[in-house]
């Protein structure tokens, strides 16, 4: 490493905060981007806790290699299995970490952290701080930022906005050495350069309008990186969260941990019963997921109580009150107990709804939630290769291979979590790799710490490599970087000549009015069911938005913090991940955990046991959707049945309670 | 498990989303605006269709949409600041009827319960105002540099876990903690000032959040090493000294922070280490 490296992390949550301290450990610069004050991250947003496998859990039966088969099967089989080995087997050790940082977890009597049952598992293994977990662990890097940022190894950029990743070279000897970026105070734009670059730049909730995502989860960062030639792997894997509270503005998750503490999910057994909900006797409730699914009751993965959910209510007009909602009844727990594990949602549906969740059912309903598809990623694999990948791991079995780090990666290689531009990583839930067709509740924080913590170092020796040394970005000509800031510079003047000071804005030209417009058709045809013709519908509509925006008119003109600027601009590239969404639906004719195809019901590994990579290309503005094969060498696929009482009997009986 | 009858899911989809028990109708928003700083100050009014369960940001995203004053005059869209919109993130802070508050949870509803009302919203104003609605909080995190505001850990290595903790002192920790550094009890505070010059901020009251962050800290197993440091740098001006205990801050903090308990527990801190300080030199 010469003095000049340094490295830019984009992105301020969990995953580039992580990424950022354990760079400026290893005593190089970091640039951190961050769209807010990364105290402000979408992070903050995660409630329900963290998951490893620990003591009393293990003693159980359980292991880190159960919790990495549980991950694999709760995906569908759609995850990188050797990624996900790793990250199973760092679990305990990134917990210890946030402990050591101050992370106010939950303790028992005796001062131990405490636990608690999350979906897909059978076992205790979350760990959790109340109801704001995800703030709490981004508070703990918050600081441990803040304290490079004292001494000058980490420099931060609050209010910039990524534009553009610069790249030098062509095909696969394409290399990013910066990025282009936009004070969205000054409006100033201008290149960084750096030796690797890690986006890490969450979700992309708002191509769906209303979700649970923070208003700056617009995926634009991402798309601008898949625009410039990054692929990206298994878009249409979208998570529609169970139980959300609908607002105006967004939907407000209701954290799963609420049934991991006991929460039920139930509907009056008479259709159209106006009763309130303490006026149904217990017999004439029907808790559908519980009779489903005997073993994990209200605790089965996501995708399959969304669907379960959507079902009663929009297919059988079950719903409360006739409505698209359903309970989720706390109300038989102690109302101190629930205010000490789940204090912080409880006063969410408090100040927003203005009942009290401890005295009356809430009313909730699915929303999108969280991306599972993402930047393409690679890695090198560890050392576990066994000799025929292992069926299915029952707790209390001796796991086939041990917990010791570099079984499921090479630690350090420099290629983990790259994408397929050299020096380009993407982190966290921008990162497809970890969740394949479904995430399990509370393995995101997981994913996203280990993400920037193990995937930290790789970026480090990257840096420290050879192709880096040859050529650092310190020492390339200007021109390499002046041609993406020019081509930003463009972008920014075709908008701003489209300013119309006077006069209402004709809706087929209003920037927000199409990105509203583009919310409601893909909820509608790209959440919980999809058919082809649907889809193709949807695609005809974004098309037209795309064609719309072309001619988009802005409304301000503004020299200084244009906020409408950075709206209209991200508008766009929204539109191009969304079409990318609708088209990968389209491609993948089967079902496959969050990917629920009417017409294609069955799961159909012969076809689609692949990652499906999305490649756009700027000339044609066409998306080339290809597959690729995963790796299974490390577990063979099952059918994903979570023991439901209509499953054909030889296929439900990997999933039987046994704790 | 679905009935095989796309269009009526996806109609049901479509609408899907109940919007609480409220009623749509037109409530007035009068806006303290300003185009950057130096830039004169205005005020603008305008009418907005509400829709039930609305609350001040979905009435900002219309008129971001549209906008258009009350006397038909077209505008730039108002600028704001928010994130999360279910008030952890913080951003989402302003003066909202000359009360402190986040916006994303002020529903109209409550606020404007009446027709006719009217909803006025005004920038923080301890703060230096970047646009319209929109503040500069960048002396909120400079403070936490200032105490030190983290674990001095030994680096991210596995090292094994942290202290054992009580659960009395996770519950005293965990609420300490929730703190957003959303500005409401700087705001609140008669003794906070608004300084636009970065030089004064070391000098001027640093304010409740950063003194109650200091006692976050200080509680803590390893935290604690870093004590001293902490003490002495809210020993001097803009210290813990300056607060004139009107008490404001603890009744303004969304997260029903105990602040007041904080600074005396801080200032109590202060008092013991300065004496020792003085018989001991250190």
């Amino acid at each position: 490493m010469s003095a000049e490296n340094r490295v830019i992390v984009v992105g301020g949550g969990l995953a580039g905060l992580a990424a950022a301290v354990r760079v400026a450990e290893a005593g190089l610069p970091v640039d951190l981007f961050s769209l807010v004050p990364v105290k402000r991250s979408h992070s903050v947003c995660a409630q329900g806790g963290i998951n490893a496998c620990n003591e009393v859990a293990r003693q159980q039966g359980y292991s880190e290699y159960q919790h990495f088969d549980e991950t694999i099967y709760g995906g569908d089989y759609l995850a990188d299995q050797h990624p996900v080995l790793e990250m199973a087997n760092w679990a305990p050790k990134v917990i210890d970490l946030l402990d050591r940082m101050g992370v106010p977890f939950n303790r028992t009597s005796e001062g131990n952290r405490d636990l608690r049952l999350f979906g897909g598992s059978l076992f205790k293994r979350t760990h959790f701080a109340g109801a704001t977990t995800g703030q709490q662990l981004l508070y703990a890097l918050d600081e441990q930022t803040r304290r490079y940022e004292a001494e000058g190894l980490v420099k931060k950029y609050e209010f910039w906005e990524f534009l553009w990743p610069v790249t030098e070279g062509e095909g696969e000897g394409r290399r990013c050495v910066g990025i282009v970026a936009q004070d969205m105070r000054t409006m100033q734009i201008r290149p960084f350069r750096a030796d690797a670059v890690v986006m890490a730049t969450g979700g992309c909730g708002l191509v769906f309008g209303k979700s649970t995502n923070s208003i700056i989860c617009n995926g634009g960062a991402a798309a601008r990186c898949y625009q410039a030639g990054a692929w990206y792997a298994n878009p249409e894997m979208i998570q529609v969260h169970p139980t959300a509270i609908p607002g105006a503005d967004k939907c407000r998750l209701m954290s799963e941990s609420a049934r991991g503490e006991g929460g039920r999910v139930w509907v009056p057994r008479k259709k159209g019963d106006r009763r309130k909900a303490d006026q149904i006797p217990e017999d004439e409730r029907w808790y559908f997921l519980e009779e489903k699914y005997p073993g994990y009751g209200n605790l089965v993965p996501r995708d399959i109580a969304t669907r379960e959910i959507f079902d009663i209510c929009v297919n059988q007009h079950m719903g409360v009150d006739g409505e698209n909602q359903v309970y989720l009844d706390l109300t038989h727990k102690d109302p101190d107990y629930l205010t000490r594990k789940l204090g912080g949602i409880m006063e969410i549906y408090e100040k927003f709804v203005g009942d009290d969740p401890r005295k009356v059912p809430m009313k909730i309903f699915p929303a999108v939630h969280y991306s599972m598809g993402g930047l393409w990623t690679t890695f090198t694999p560890g050392s576990y290769t066994p000799e025929t990948p292992v069926g299915e791991h029952k707790p209390g079995m001796v796991p086939p291979v041990d917990a010791q780090p570099g079984h499921g990666l090479a630690i350090g290689a420099p290629n983990n979590s790259m994408t397929n531009i050299d020096g380009l990583y993407a982190f966290g839930e921008v990162n497809f790799a970890y969740h394949g067709a479904t995430r399990l509740g509370a393995n995101a924080l997981l994913s996203c710490i280990f993400d920037g913590l193990f995937c930290g170092v790789s970026v480090v020796n990257f840096v420290k490599g050879d192709r880096v040394r040859e050529a650092p970005a310190e020492s390339l000509p200007s021109q390499v970087f002046d041609r993406f800031v020019e081509q930003e510079e463009a972008k920014v003047k075709k908008l701003l000549d489209s300013v119309q000071m006077r006069g209402e804005i004709a809706p087929e030209h209003n920037g927000y009015t199409i990105a509203n417009e583009l919310g409601v058709e893909m909820n509608a045809a790209c959440t919980v069911v999809k058919t082809e013709g649907r889809l193709k519908k949807c695609i005809e509509k974004v098309r037209e938005l795309r064609e719309r925006y072309s001619k988009v008119v802005m409304s301000d003109s503004a020299a200084w913090s244009n906020q409408s600027l950075s709206f209209v601009r991200a508008t766009g590239d929204m539109l191009v991940i969304a079409e990318l969404i609708a088209k990968a639906s389209l491609e993948r004719e089967e079902s496959r955990g969050s990917h629920y195809r009417l017409d294609f019901p069955e799961r159909d590994d012969d076809r689609f046991l692949k990652t499906l990579v999305g490649e756009y290309d700027p000339a044609s503005d066409e998306h080339k959707i290809s597959f690729r094969e995963i790796d299974t060498s490390l577990v063979k696929p099952r059918p994903r049945t979570y023991g439901r009482v209509d499953a054909k009997p030889q296929d439900k009986k990997e999933a039987v309670a046994q704790s | 498990m679905v009935a095989d009858n796309t269009p009526s899911a996806d109609n049901a989809q479509e609408t899907s989303t109940p919007e609480g028990s409220g009623r749509a109708r037109k409530v007035r928003f009068r806006i303290k605006r300003c185009e950057g700083p130096g830039k004169p100050v205005y005020w603008q009014t305008f009418a907005v269709q509400t829709e039930p369960g609305a609350n001040i940001i979905s009435c900002l995203q219309k008129i971001a949409e549209h906008p258009v004053t009350v006397e038909g005059e077209r505008t730039t869209p108002v600028t704001w600041d928010s994130g999360c919109l279910e008030e952890v993130c913080g951003a989402c802070t302003m003066v909202i009827n000359g009360r402190v508050r986040q916006s994303c949870s002020a529903l109209i509803d409550r606020i404007a319960p009446n027709d006719g009302d009217e909803v006025v919203l005004e920038p923080m104003s301890k703060f230096p105002v970047i646009r319209d609605l929109w503040v500069d909080r960048q002396r909120m995190f400079e403070a936490l540099k200032k105490i030190d505001a983290w674990v001095p850990i030994d680096g991210t290595y596995s090292l094994g876990a942290g202290p054992k903790e009580s659960p009395e002192t996770q519950a005293t920790r965990y609420v300490l903690s929730t703190c957003m550094s959303c500005g409401c009890c700087l705001e609140a505070c008669p003794q906070y000032l608004k300084e636009e010059d970065p030089a004064k901020w070391d000098s001027s009251f640093i304010g409740a959040a950063a003194l109650s962050q200091a006692r976050l800290f200080n509680l803590h197993e390893t935290g604690k090493q870093g004590r001293k440091d902490r003490l002495d740098a809210l020993m001097g001006p803009g210290g813990v000294s300056e607060c004139g205990n009107a008490q404001n801050c603890v009744k303004v903090c969304p997260k029903h922070i105990p602040l007041t308990e904080s600074i005396a527990a801080i200032g109590r801190a202060v008092t013991v280490h300065s004496i020792a300080k003085w018989f001991t030199g250190k």
